[in-house]
């Protein structure tokens, strides 16, 4: 009987599982794309650094605060325009990519501003009085020493997009969540329910172990 | 002597909202070209902000800093950064990246210059070999010894072949053998390469051990500067002989001074007359026995500077005799006992 459910569920469950890996995929490389350059300027333009820029430092802190405190389930279904002027429709895993990725954004730009505040500031200092430019002390300085914490940054927004796309599934944006609302939580199906859990646990614990692996493998401290 | 370093009128103040602490209070200095400049002083004296704003790591808040000839605090970004390339700089802990290796982090400082990757390989390999450490090349600083990554500092602060190289508390971190290796390394330094150096320290030691020329901080205020050996010999500011006596440190136990006989002097030399043979003539020429009950010869840069606390016993003529002898010949001789009552209890 729970094997037959199971058997029977496998092609969605499939389908759903690669629109997970999708819509996380598409939205963390957002992250890493424009999250990332965001983090840095957020740190590099604070009082005392070498690009102390306030104004800058202030609207985009406040640009991420704004966001940040939007919670997820709101922040969806306010960017349905949004989303359907970029891709074109509403539904569906490329619809959720896009608030995954706004709400990715500056959830990962906070986490690199925080890494890079763990550097010594010694080291920036050193690499001011060395006569470096700007970029060469964000490429050969910051990023390289901040890079374990990068990691586990990376690792902590991969795992709450994994929970965040979850909730996309409640518009009908596709996934393992989808899944587990649709079949799990509005039919009472406690198989599909229990299952969709149990693989939702083993990814996040997959990016966890991964992350966590490459981030000591790089950690020279 | 041509100056290499120019200090005007510098003033540093840290504002916060509430209140604001005067860092460096209106100091004016001129460094010469290839000595080596220590700057004393306890901690929170001033002497970290004075020497960060000689490179403008820290903004002066007012005042003109000229390093070869050029105003520094009327450049800013590329000019600055362009000036910057040739003030070396050290720093207590080192601040190493700790990501790259001993060679990427000597590198680094050479791509900052656009050298190019031969240029980069030959000079990392020789500035290594000046500070001893070819065998540490691809080894991550965290697998170095204090003393090795001071030297990787050093090697990166000389890349750019800079004037001036700079030196923040560059040995407090290291203990005294090591303290010793790295001050032998900058002398070496200064004199091959004819580089001026300016070092900031809490340890009069390392004062005495290299530097030419010297000023002592307090609140801010450079209370005292000039040459080493004199401001050793005849310290004038309070704070000055309060440093010093940390060098000169004399007290004699109370059961000594119990069982003296005589009279009790304290005798200072300088050079050179602390290469004579006072001591012997004097007890030769007068009726005197001689006690040497204390005493310390400190070497300045190879000269002498010594003090030392005798016991004069004998006929009271005679005695007298003697230390007018001593006093003609020396420093300065300051009689600190009389077995007859008279004492001068407070002995620095």
């Amino acid at each position: 009987m729970l094997t037959d459910s199971l058997i029977q569920l496998l092609p969605d469950l499939n389908k759903a599982f690669f629109q997970t890996l999708y819509m996380v995929g598409i939205s963390l490389s957002a992250a890493l794309i424009l999250g990332l350059p965001i983090g840095i300027l957020l740190f590099v333009t604070d009082k005392g650094l070498f690009l102390e820029h306030t104004p800058t430092k202030n609207i985009l802190g406040f640009i991420v605060n704004i966001i940040r405190s939007v919670p997820f389930i709101i922040l969806l279904v306010t960017l349905l325009p949004v989303t359907k002027f970029i891709t074109g429709t509403t539904i569906g895993p490329t619809a959720a990519s896009v608030s995954l990725s706004v709400a990715s954004i500056p959830f990962f730009a906070r986490l690199v501003e925080t890494a890079l505040r763990e550097i010594d500031k010694g080291v920036i200092e050193a690499a001011v009085s060395i006569g470096a430019t700007p970029w060469m002390i964000i490429k050969d300085v910051l990023l390289p020493e901040a890079k374990p914490g990068i990691i586990q940054g990376v690792n902590i927004t991969a795992i709450s997009l994994v929970a965040y796309s979850a909730m996309a599934g409640t518009v009908g944006g596709g996934g393992i969540g989808d899944l587990a609302i649709r079949f799990g939580y509005y039919r009472y199906d406690n198989t599909v329910m229990f299952t969709t859990v149990v693989i939702l646990v083993c990814l996040v614990q997959l990016i966890q172990y991964g992350g966590d692996y490459i981030a000591k493998k790089v950690d020279k401290r | 002597m041509r100056a290499m370093i120019e200090i005007r009128n510098l003033i540093k103040e840290y504002r916060s909202k509430s209140s604001t602490v005067v860092g460096v209070n209106n100091v004016s200095l001129t460094i010469n070209k290839g000595e080596i400049y220590g700057i004393i002083g306890r901690s929170g004296a001033g002497k970290s902000s004075l020497l960060r704003c000689i490179n403008l790591l820290e903004e002066p808040t007012s005042g003109n800093i000229f390093v070869d000839g050029v105003d520094l605090t009327a450049l800013k970004g590329e000019g600055l950064r362009q000036a910057r390339l040739k003030i070396g700089m050290i720093f207590q802990h080192f601040h190493l990246i700790r990501s790259k290796t001993v060679y990427e982090n000597i590198a680094f400082a050479l791509k900052a210059n656009h050298k190019s990757k031969e240029e980069i390989d030959t000079r990392v390999t020789d500035l290594l070999e000046m500070v001893g450490l070819s065998d540490k090349r691809n080894v991550y600083p965290a697998q170095l010894s204090g003393g090795q990554k001071q030297r990787v500092g050093i090697a990166r602060a000389l890349a750019n072949e800079p004037h001036v190289l700079l030196c923040d508390e560059a040995t407090s971190a290291l203990d005294p053998e090591t303290t010793q290796a790295i001050l032998e390394l900058l002398k070496k330094i200064n004199r091959e390469l004819k580089l001026t150096i300016v070092l900031i320290t809490h340890e009069m030691e390392v004062v005495k051990d290299i530097c030419d020329r010297m000023a002592v901080m307090q609140d801010g205020n450079v209370v005292e500067e000039g040459a080493v050996y004199d401001i050793f010999s005849e310290p004038k500011h309070p704070m000055t002989q309060s440093f010093i006596s940390s060098l000169f440190q004399f007290n004699l136990p109370e059961r000594l001074l119990q069982h003296c006989q005589g009279t009790i002097v304290k005798i200072h030399f300088v050079a050179p007359q602390a290469e004579e043979a006072i001591i012997t003539d004097v007890l030769q020429a007068y009726q005197v026995k001689g006690n040497i009950l204390h005493g310390k010869i400190e070497y300045i840069r190879d000269n002498p500077l010594g003090i030392l606390i005798l016991e004069l016993i004998g006929d009271a003529v005679e005695v007298q005799r003697a230390i007018d002898y001593i006093r003609e010949r020396t420093y300065r001789l300051e009689v600190i006992y009389h077995a007859d009552g008279f004492s001068n209890p407070t002995i620095a």
